[in-house]
């Protein structure tokens, strides 16, 4: 099922009663595609959880409409729309059993929708059979771990066949080898059942990891949507290749003159297509090459060594933060207790943003 | 080890010298009393030992009529204000808009004197030289024929009994019930929500687990608080509770030590534990009910 967001925003008023409205969500248009499985990226409170709402129909929208497929589902209430939600919490009901909780949502339809006891206790296995938690049917959540509860409540979300399955947050109360974990198994599902899935996220990696498109949002606007190796390589603005990326990426003060990018002294690279002017300069930790006549040099604060690839913390005059860092193979040994380190750079994790309106600049390397 | 057993001792000494004082002697004292025949305060002499208080108090006309008394009130009030505090609680729990003000009027019999609580009910019930009392007023507006409910028939004044217990014990119980539904993660009702749960099914199979401990709490201590009903009495029908045919379980022990038919330390021993083996008898069955249901 294709998900169109037409517009979409959502208004709520503010706390204190003078103030403005709270913008959540800002004109948000996007075509989702039919059984992909997409992530909304972006820090708390950008919006991405009440877009979320939106979706589900568990908040109406100020203006803008959502529809399903060729559906306008804008007005339907949530159990009308077809949807599975799986929270951070997963909110599974503490004195039900699993079969129990799976079997909730069919034991709630009427009418002609309503199933036998058979047919319900056989969809409530093959959604749990999915998830993999049949041995554990007879447990009740708090008798399992938190990525098994997880599992109940997505095999609880899937149970219905939903056109639209949506996980807020469905990893970040889990301990990191059970993300790993889930987060694959996740991937896993929405490949077998085919469903259209959007997950909400506010870590980077998960969302790069697993999605087939990543949506970056930003204080309710959308910044940019994308495959995620695109949005990485091919970050819009300053924004978001900030928010992309462990380590982060690496911000300078620079300007370009007469077509060579300088930080601060150091002429780092010929550049063509841009006019003189001031720019922010991002470089990805992996585009630092250590190269004894490079031409940016640092002052060297620490070398961490990482096993598979080593870490270098330096400092620079033109770097916004304090230090920055940069990833090398462990194969290029880095002199410890030296003061001063020199790299040069590739250009294609090399990136410009005009130093004020923070919008990525193009640029070719000569 | 030692030395720091003697410490943790030291340290207690003051509560457990309290405790034992105030209560463990007493409790003692009053298992003693119970089984003395004939004891006699002033000279501190009894003529023997045996159950013949019990059998004395199990036989006083008085008494039964305080066990039934007690009996009604518990069975009628526990249910009802338990349940009403939950219905206003859901509705407390649903509105927005003046929810502080409707606290706060629901709140106000618990932070109000028993007494001045009794003095409200005088005016609405009690027949007077110049008035039958507010509700009489309504009763005859209506075409209806006025009742004593103070010194009339039996039921009108265990009706006024219950309504006032009722309603002195409800706040506290909405209280904690607005609190426990309160205390319900949004995000059960956002899934069953989105799952088409009906409204019905969302309260009995989602909120009303979700505050069974509270639920079963408020029974339990309904009960206990309900045996123990004395003061709401004498507010309503005044010191004299068994001519007004009103007394209860607690009543009675009173009146057996300090009443005007008092000075019976054995027959109100007796009582009082005959009262504490039905309490004692009435929360182990509570308890057995609320462990089997959660």
């Amino acid at each position: 099922m294709k998900v169109v967001l037409q517009h979409l925003t959502k208004r709520f008023p503010n706390r204190n009663k003078k103030g403005p409205d709270v913008i959540a969500v800002n004109d948000f248009t996007f075509e989702i595609p039919d059984g992909k499985l997409i992530g909304l990226l972006g820090p708390s409170g950008c919006g991405k959880s009440t877009t979320l709402n939106l979706i589900s129909g568990l908040e109406a929208p100020t203006s803008g409409q959502i529809f399903f497929g060729d559906d306008d589902v804008t007005k339907l209430p949530p159990e009308n729309r077809g949807v599975g939600l799986v929270f951070q919490n997963y909110a599974l009901y503490p004195h039900l059993t699993v079969r129990q909780n799976i079997l909730f949502p069919l034991q709630n339809l009427k009418g002609e929708q309503k199933l036998s006891k058979e047919v319900m206790l056989r969809k409530a296995e093959e959604a749990a059979r999915l998830v993999q938690i049949e041995p554990l049917l007879d447990r009740k959540p708090s008798e399992m771990s938190g990525g098994q509860q997880q599992r109940v409540a997505i095999a609880r979300a899937l149970v219905k066949m939903p056109r639209v399955l949506l996980l807020d947050e469905p990893l970040s109360n889990l301990d990191a080898r059970l993300r790993l974990q889930t987060r694959e198994e996740i991937r896993r599902i929405q490949r077998e059942t085919g469903i259209t899935t959007i997950f909400v996220t506010h870590d980077q990696e998960e969302a790069m990891s697993i999605s087939d498109l990543i949506v970056v949002m930003k204080e309710g606007v959308v910044h940019q949507i994308g495959k995620p190796q695109d949005v990485y390589d091919h970050p819009v603005n300053l924004f978001v290749a900030k928010f992309l990326g462990t380590p982060p990426i690496n911000v300078f003060h620079g300007s370009v003159r007469s077509g060579v990018l300088m930080l601060g002294d150091d002429a780092i690279l010929r550049v063509k297509g841009v006019d003189d002017r001031e720019v922010y300069v991002g470089i990805r930790p992996e585009g630092f090459i250590l190269d004894e006549n490079g031409p940016l040099c640092c002052r060297t604060r620490a070398v961490e060594v990482m096993g598979r690839d080593t870490s270098v913390v330096s400092a620079h005059p033109a770097a916004v933060s304090e230090t920055i860092r940069s990833i090398i193979p462990s194969e290029d040994r880095v002199e410890v207790g030296k003061d001063q380190v020199r790299f040069a750079v590739k250009p294609f994790k090399l990136h410009l943003f005009d130093a004020q309106t923070e919008e990525s600049i193009p640029f070719e390397a000569v | 080890m030692e030395q720091n057993n003697r410490k943790a001792w030291l340290y207690l000494l003051p509560a457990i010298a309290f405790l034992g004082v105030f209560m463990v002697y007493p409790l003692v004292d009053v298992l003693v009393y119970s089984f003395e025949e004939r004891f006699n305060f002033a000279s501190q002499t009894y003529t023997g030992v045996g159950w013949y208080n019990y059998a004395h108090v199990l036989r006083d006309p008085y008494f039964l009529q305080a066990v039934k008394n007690t009996f009604i009130l518990v069975i009628i009030t526990v249910p009802l204000s338990t349940g009403l505090a939950l219905l206003i609680s859901l509705g407390l729990n649903s509105i927005k808009p003046l929810r502080q003000a409707y606290q706060t009027v629901f709140f106000l019999p618990y932070v109000t004197n028993t007494l001045a609580v009794g003095l409200v009910f005088m005016i609405l019930f009690k027949k007077t030289a110049y008035s039958d009392g507010m509700i009489n007023l309504l009763i005859e507006a209506f075409g209806g024929e006025a009742v004593d409910f103070i010194d009339g028939p039996y039921w009108a004044k265990m009706l006024v009994m219950c309504l006032y217990t009722v309603w002195v014990v409800m706040p506290f119980k909405i209280l904690i019930l607005t609190s426990a539904l309160a205390s319900v993660n949004q995000d059960y009702y956002k899934a069953a929500r989105v799952d088409g749960t009906s409204k019905w099914r969302i309260f009995t199979r989602i909120t009303l687990p979700m505050i069974s401990p509270m639920i079963f709490y408020l029974v339990i201590t309904g009960f206990i608080g309900a045996f123990k009903a004395y003061s709401d009495e004498v507010a309503i029908f005044g010191t004299d509770l068994n001519v007004a045919g009103m007394n209860t379980i607690v009543g009675y022990v009173y009146d057996m030590l300090y009443g005007n038919s008092g000075g019976y330390p054995s027959y109100a021993s007796a009582a009082a534990l005959i009262l504490f083996v039905i309490v004692f008898t009435i929360t182990v069955i509570n308890l057995m009910i609320s462990k089997k249901a959660t």
